[in-house]
């Protein structure tokens, strides 16, 4: 089988089965899933050939957790070899639970611990603002439960603050914060100054739109919600 | 200062290292615009005019030191040169997770500098101590230390840290040595013992003019040492090799025995004795006053010293 045959959306479940053996059920319900695909597909200035582009976006995952769609999504878009999926997670794949940017190229940033992605982003916008490259985004992926950690607010907070607007949050909201988010999640960004959308993580459209909305002078949170876990 | 007959100078001298910190990064900001400065309140002011003549490339997140690294971590991801800076535990042992995640395991450097040392800040209680730091960072592989003993030494150690790419933490401290040493070639010998000498002392930075005021009588050579990370292994093992006996005392001015495994790897090929002097694990002095009331508490004034040397090297 050669990469070309497995670039489209309706492939992502055959290259997630590849990794976990489950073809259909498993692969669907990926909280990423849709996100991750509208990123690169749609939204993402990045390329395989491009990996060290200095004006490449960049996107850093921060929720490492549950990397199988992520995989499928850099196989289907070329950053890896479709192949490399099989042996995902052994000692020696490149590909194991947690994404590591040192063995995968194309991947922005190695994540594990939560709470890691937002700080890095940050540090990642105002380091490209400050060489005067304006036109690469960052958008850092985060998950709702993830949100608990503390380091996000640090972030959350000096990214309004200082207006990062080459600086995006997408956060899969899948309800599993163990305490929660009472009046919801994107209300801790746009308190802090960032705006936010609050899209249906399904959408193809809604998610599209919502990375593209405007948002003159701020850093931009996507609220992408999903079914509860 | 008038000294009584027998009475051993304290030797301990004042160092504006912040400022010769602030200052050599601000003139290097100016030819390397790689260079960025980040903060966490602590010596922002000592910036401000680095800050509004390079723009974007001084930025205070505030009392946020998880962001601090983190942004650090960031900023090297798109190549530049981040030197970070606080009061040490806030520097090293608050954020230790982003320095171990968003430094190291990024593949991706930085320059710490802290200040505070393990008790400049003593009336401010344990809080705002950090003698653990050095031990800390000896978990994670590819720290560079430097420990300077004198203002001067300051921007000869900061500059090529500026210049490279790796991880380097730069330990700056209120209380050193009357006079800057050599640095950045490894130990060197400030005082050298005779052929038939007790062993070696090694004075790590600040610790200096104490050991050698404490260790006068003794027929010891001294050794300098301002970056312990890496360590001179082979120079120590030189140095030893040529005296009298190959016993050193390792004196630290952070956790006591911190580099006791140096020490050991440096000397593995030969039998020897070590004992090492640094700030005291075994119980939490909880005690405010000044850094010299410290000293005595850990046994790191030069009286203090001067008793140890004479029962290591003499029983």
């Amino acid at each position: 089988m050669t990469t070309a045959t497995f670039s489209r959306y309706a492939d992502l479940p055959a290259l997630i089965g590849l990794m976990t053996g489950d073809r259909k059920h498993q692969a669907a319900s990926a909280s990423t899933l849709d996100v991750l695909w509208v990123l690169y597909d749609q939204v993402l200035d990045v390329a395989p050939g491009r990996t060290d582009d200095p004006d490449r976006d960049r996107f850093l995952l921060s929720k490492g957790h549950g990397p199988a769609a992520y995989y499928a999504v850099l196989a289907a878009k070329g950053f890896i070899g479709v192949r490399s999926l099989r042996d995902w997670a052994a000692f020696d794949s490149s590909l194991g639970h947690h994404p590591d940017r040192a063995l995968i190229p194309g991947v922005e940033i190695a994540s594990g611990s939560l709470g890691h992605g937002l700080g890095l982003g940050l540090g990642t916008a105002l380091g490209l603002r400050a060489q005067g490259r304006t036109a690469p985004r960052t958008v850092v992926l985060v998950g709702d439960a993830e949100l608990d950690e503390g380091s996000n607010h640090e972030a959350i907070a000096v990214a309004g603050r200082l207006g990062l607007e080459r600086l995006t949050a997408v956060v899969i909201d899948n309800q599993s914060a163990t305490h929660g988010w009472p009046g919801g999640i994107a209300d801790r960004f746009t308190r802090e100054g960032w705006a936010a959308r609050t899209v249906d993580g399904r959408d193809h459209r809604a998610l599209a739109e919502a990375f593209g909305a405007p948002h003159a002078g701020r850093p931009l949170a996507v609220v992408a919600a999903v079914a509860p876990r | 200062m008038t000294l009584a007959a027998g009475e051993i100078p304290a030797a301990v001298t004042a160092q504006p290292m912040r400022d010769a910190f602030a200052a050599t990064v601000t003139q290097a900001m100016a030819d390397d615009p790689r260079i960025a400065v980040l903060l966490a309140d602590i010596s922002a002011d000592r910036f401000a005019e680095a800050a509004a003549r390079h723009p974007g490339r001084v930025v205070n997140v505030g009392i946020r030191e998880q962001l601090l690294i983190g942004a650090a971590g960031g900023f090297a991801l798109t190549g530049m040169r981040p030197v970070v800076h606080t009061y040490a535990p806030f520097l090293i042992e608050r954020p230790f997770e982003q320095i171990k995640l968003d430094l190291g395991h990024q593949g991706v450097g930085a320059v710490l500098v802290g200040i505070g040392a393990s008790y400049d800040g003593a009336e401010m209680g344990r809080t705002h101590m950090a003698p653990g730091d050095v031990a800390l960072l000896d978990t994670l592989p590819g720290w560079t230390v430097h420990v300077p003993g004198h203002a001067a030494e300051v921007p000869k150690l900061l500059r090529p840290a500026l210049a490279g790419d790796g991880r380097v933490y730069v330990r700056l401290t209120e209380r050193g040595n009357a006079a800057a040493r050599p640095v950045g070639e490894g130990l060197v010998v400030v005082r050298a013992g005779s052929a038939r000498s007790l062993g070696t002392v090694v004075a790590v930075g600040p610790m200096l003019d104490r050991v050698l005021a404490a260790t006068a009588g003794l027929d010891v050579t001294v050794c300098y040492a301002a970056t312990v990370r890496p360590f001179d292994r082979a120079g120590l093992n030189r140095v030893a090799a040529a005296a009298g006996h190959p016993d050193v005392l390792m004196v630290e001015p952070y956790l006591e025995g911190t580099s006791s495994r140096e020490v050991a790897e440096a000397l593995a090929d030969r039998r020897h004795r070590q004992a090492s002097l640094g700030v005291a694990r075994d119980n939490e002095v909880r005690g405010y006053g000044t850094p010299a009331d410290h000293d005595r508490a850990h046994g790191l004034d030069t009286a203090a010293i001067a008793r140890s040397a004479r029962e290591f090297f003499l029983t």
